[in-house]
């Protein structure tokens, strides 16, 4: 008999420390098992941010380096420019990339910055107990937004990814979903084919996963993946948003 | 090979850089410290380092934060409303106890301010600056070869005690064009790389972060970064003294006016005034050591400054108050001459004698 | 046979392997593990074909599969 799902070698043996139902662990374990298929555990180094996603350092059996606030790409350039060589990606929620880091991830995407971004986003703030992002949802109550997001006083959400696909530095760009398992697989199929972005020298990648929050969303796991398939999905693009020439030929 | 070369001050820091191993400078424009970047882009690419202009001050020292990570050395350049934005990032650097040089032109402030020369950045540089209990190691050049060598130093010192280090000049010192000894440089000590990241190959993984979530751990952290700072303090403090074995009086300055200062001492010489000079080489560790032999023998202390009198109050502490500390200062870019600042000073003995004579 | 082990240490209780089975055979247990949740385990075993659904959706990586 023969094990066919197991724990990847590139996760710790910690337990995620996410909440019951998030799926920031599967957006984890993927990541993980991307990186040790493409055998590149040992020449990778991850950047975690602030927020839910901040115990990252933790998971991972790669080197890890821990960045302020909305600074990880910032940090990852760093390291790319010291060690171009490396493999270098962030892990950070749509807080952290799209509202406090925004400077950041526009500007690697300009440079076409040969790093590999991991953006988790779940319409909400999570660690600090569900204040609105902004990917909050039009109408959507967060505690900051007790009365629902008032496009005319708070803005609209952004679709990040969109947004960035649109910078030439940008190679690959890919907005998927972990809400079911043919999700959960084109998933991977994205963080793969942007690691392999990196490894080709290409330009910068980003892979956007909507995720669910069930405690700030005050939704059972269940409830929270039907959630985000009626309500986030129709609002963000979904797919390959931006697939570069060369990377085409991949 | 040593060569003598005239060079503006900026160029001088990026010259220094170079031959000090800098392999990465990330930064963004700002007068009057442009020049680094300048004469960096210029120059370092062709010696097999990188030079990148960041979209931003916080994105700059976050680079270095990332390239320092990796054990590379690393070095940003801005002038004060930049290096504002680069608190957060000193912080998190020197929690993460990352060597890496930081060179502040400071310019005149508050606010956007001007762009004439300044000291208004003592306290930012020498109290922590950002958020939480750290210290960056700080030099002060006051003149062209000092420019080039404790940048220099800088860099040795970054590596030896795992902490940024910066090297705090000013708009006068950086614009001007003076002659310096490019001194070739010892070869540079080999310290500990056993906790850089750079891929777990062959090795357990490591882990660059700064956040303890627990108390306890929060609290050891602080001991261990307390302690470190501490034997900086006991072993690292620098300065310079001008005049001052048989001094009645001290000027206590450093940086532009610790040299404006010495001529001063030298025309109060020329007075009959036994006028001395401490100069800080240091501001962090304050040199603290300096003032010890002095007390109990010199009448007062005048500190000259570029800001309304903020290193006095680290001269108050390390005289303790023993003697008479009074500050002479010009502010938003203006610069004392050495004749006003003797003036000022002979109007303290004055006042100091008719106290004596009224005693 | 194909089979679904959970590793009770990582289990948070969160059921998505519970509704995604399509043999029904996964369920919340009566027993915690050591951070106090009722751990989910596969109730019929000869029953499992091995789908690995159940792993894919876990988001605590809780679940070895077997075939």
């Amino acid at each position: 008999m023969n094990k066919v799902f197991s724990r990847s070698k590139g996760l710790t043996d910690v337990p995620f420390t996410f909440c019951p139902g998030c799926t920031h662990g599967i957006i984890m374990r993927l990541i993980a098992e991307v990186l040790e298929e493409l055998d590149i555990l040992e020449e990778t180094i991850g950047v975690s941010p602030v927020g839910c996603a901040g115990f990252s350092q933790d998971f991972f059996t790669c080197d890890f380096v821990g960045a302020a606030h909305g600074r990880a790409q910032a940090v990852g350039t760093g390291i790319k420019r010291a060690l171009p060589h490396r493999t270098v990606f962030t892990y950070q929620g749509d807080g952290d990339i799209a509202a406090i880091g925004t400077q950041h991830a526009v500007h690697v995407a300009a440079r076409g910055e040969k790093i590999t971004s991991i953006m988790v986003n779940n319409a909400i703030y999570g660690m600090t107990g569900g204040q609105m992002a902004p990917t909050t949802l039009t109408n959507m109550k967060t505690s900051t937004s007790p009365f629902g997001r008032d496009p005319q006083t708070m803005g609209f959400p952004m679709d990040f990814p969109k947004l960035l696909a649109g910078i030439p530095g940008a190679a690959y760009v890919a907005s998927v979903s972990v809400d079911s398992p043919k999700n959960i697989k084109k998933t991977k199929d994205a963080i793969r084919k942007a690691f392999k972005v990196q490894q080709a020298g290409l330009g910068f990648s980003l892979v956007s996963v909507l995720s669910t929050c069930p405690t700030n969303w005050g939704l059972n796991p269940s409830e929270s993946l039907k959630w985000l398939r009626e309500n986030m999905m129709p609002i963000y693009e979904m797919g390959e948003l931006k697939v570069s020439e060369e990377v085409e030929k991949l | 090979m040593e060569e003598k070369v005239l060079l503006k001050g900026n160029e001088i820091i990026g010259e220094a850089a170079i031959r000090s191993g800098c392999k990465l400078f990330f930064g963004y424009p700002i007068t009057p410290s442009t020049e680094v970047i300048e004469y960096l882009s210029a120059n370092l690419p062709g010696q097999g380092g990188t030079v990148l202009q960041a979209e931003d001050e916080i994105g700059a020292i976050n680079m270095c934060y990332g390239a320092a990570c990796t054990g590379s050395r690393v070095m940003t350049a801005s002038s004060s409303p930049g290096v504002s934005l680069k608190q957060e990032g000193l912080s998190y650097s020197a929690a993460v106890e990352l060597p890496m040089v930081i060179v502040n032109v400071n310019r005149c402030g508050p606010g956007l301010g001007g762009l004439g020369p300044a000291q208004s950045d003592y306290f930012q540089s020498v109290k922590g600056g950002g958020h939480g209990d750290y210290h960056l190691i700080v030099l002060a050049p006051s003149k062209a070869q000092e420019l080039y060598d404790y940048t220099m130093q800088a860099f040795d010192l970054a590596d030896q005690y795992r902490n940024p280090v910066m090297v705090l000049t000013d708009g006068y010192l950086g614009q001007t064009m003076e002659p310096v000894v490019l001194k070739e440089r010892p070869p540079a000590q080999e310290w500990d790389r056993s906790w850089i990241v750079d891929g777990a190959e062959g090795r357990e993984k490591r882990i660059l972060a700064s956040y303890s979530l627990t108390n306890e751990i929060g609290e050891a952290n602080n001991l261990y970064w307390e302690a470190k700072y501490k034997e900086i303090q006991k072993k690292e403090q620098q300065w310079e003294e001008f005049h001052t074995e048989d001094a009645d009086y001290l000027i206590v300055s450093y940086g532009t006016t610790g040299r404006i200062s010495k001529s001063t001492v030298l025309n109060a010489r020329k007075k009959g005034i036994k006028l001395g000079l401490i100069r800080p080489i240091t501001l962090w560790p304050f040199p603290v050591n300096a003032f010890k032999p002095f007390l109990g023998k010199i009448k007062g202390i005048v500190t000259v400054e570029l800001n309304t009198g903020q290193m006095i109050e680290d001269v108050k502490l390390a005289v303790n108050c023993g003697v008479p500390v009074e500050l002479y200062r010009r502010q938003g870019g203006m610069l004392p001459t050495e004749t006003e600042i003797l003036e000022y000073i002979e109007e303290m003995i004055m006042k100091t004698d008719a106290k004596e004579v009224q005693a | 046979m194909p089979k679904a082990i959970v590793i009770e240490k990582y289990c948070k209780s969160c059921s998505l392997c519970v509704e995604i089975c399509p043999k029904k055979i996964m369920a919340i247990s009566d027993h915690t593990n050591d951070k106090g949740y009722f751990v989910a385990t596969c109730i019929d075993q000869e029953q499992c074909i091995g789908c690995t659904l159940c792993a894919t959706v876990c988001p605590d990586v809780a679940i070895d599969v077997y075939k």
